[in-house]
């Protein structure tokens, strides 16, 4: 049930997605910092929670999500520092997807070569 | 040749994407990926001895790994442009565009090459991720004290 519970989640915001690609002129790369964005604004009014709960998987999967997490860990960081908080802990929980993604390409870059 | 002349010649020589298709592959590819992902974080949950926000953070690794790794193999383009907004907007998107740009400045040497162009593509996701995450916070602490 759960997974039938991401799978519509995360399905809807990539149909959207799709959506705003077919029908205007933006990139791929406007699109996906447009839904990063968007993500952190949903963490502004409360909303992006409701998705983790409701979806799990499927709203941790989607890029928004790291949106999310860099305003989520800012929160926090305020709470527990005030404003320099918001520089010192604004990456906290978005150091995963980014450490992860420098680390793991560059180690397949030494091994592989490139295709075209 | 006059400029609405060669526009309508652009117009009708453009392939014509089949948007309905295209909206129907993106929602199931990117619900398959949201049901992996949701899938792999109960399967860990119950089999090793780590908190929900580990299980979380075990899942975005594994999921930017097979996104790096397909990329590397090769064939991950081919699913992109078939997917499109179903691979792009999962975080596959996010670790198949750092790890094409590294594979192709790969000749151009290590710090002209691959060190500059790193984030070239994802740099705008982590960059405007940051800002926005900031101005909306600093309007949260604003709004709830």
């Amino acid at each position: 049930m759960n997974i039938l519970k991401a799978f519509v989640f995360s399905g809807i915001v990539c149909f959207l997605a799709q959506l705003i690609l077919d029908n205007t002129k933006l990139t791929p790369g406007h699109v996906t910092s447009l839904f990063t964005v968007l993500g952190a604004f949903l963490g502004l009014v409360g909303l992006y929670d409701k998705f983790f709960e409701f979806a799990g998987g499927g709203a941790s999967v989607l890029i928004s999500n790291f949106g999310y997490q860099l305003y989520d860990s800012a929160m926090i960081g305020y709470q527990e520092m005030g404003i320099l908080g918001l520089f010192s802990n604004l990456l906290a929980k978005g150091s995963c997807a980014i450490v992860g993604v420098v680390i793991f390409s560059f180690v397949l870059m030494l091994i592989f070569k490139p295709k075209d | 040749m006059n400029k609405d002349e060669y526009k309508k010649l652009v117009d009708k020589l453009t392939p014509k994407e089949n948007k309905k298709k295209n909206a129907f592959w993106a929602f199931m590819i990117g619900g398959l990926m949201g049901a992996i992902a949701e899938g792999l974080v109960t399967l860990i949950l119950k089999c090793f001895a780590v908190s929900e926000v580990e299980a979380y953070q075990i899942v975005c690794l594994i999921i930017i790994f097979i996104g790096c790794l397909f990329t590397a193999l090769g064939f991950f383009d081919n699913w992109v442009s078939k997917a499109k907004a179903g691979l792009i907007i999962p975080t596959t998107g996010f670790a198949h565009s750092v790890a094409s740009a590294t594979l192709d400045y790969k000749k151009d040497g290590l710090i002209t090459g691959v060190g500059a162009n790193y984030f070239k593509l994802a740099g705008s996701v982590i960059i405007y991720g940051i800002i926005s995450a900031f101005i909306f916070a600093i309007i949260g602490v604003i709004i709830h004290g």
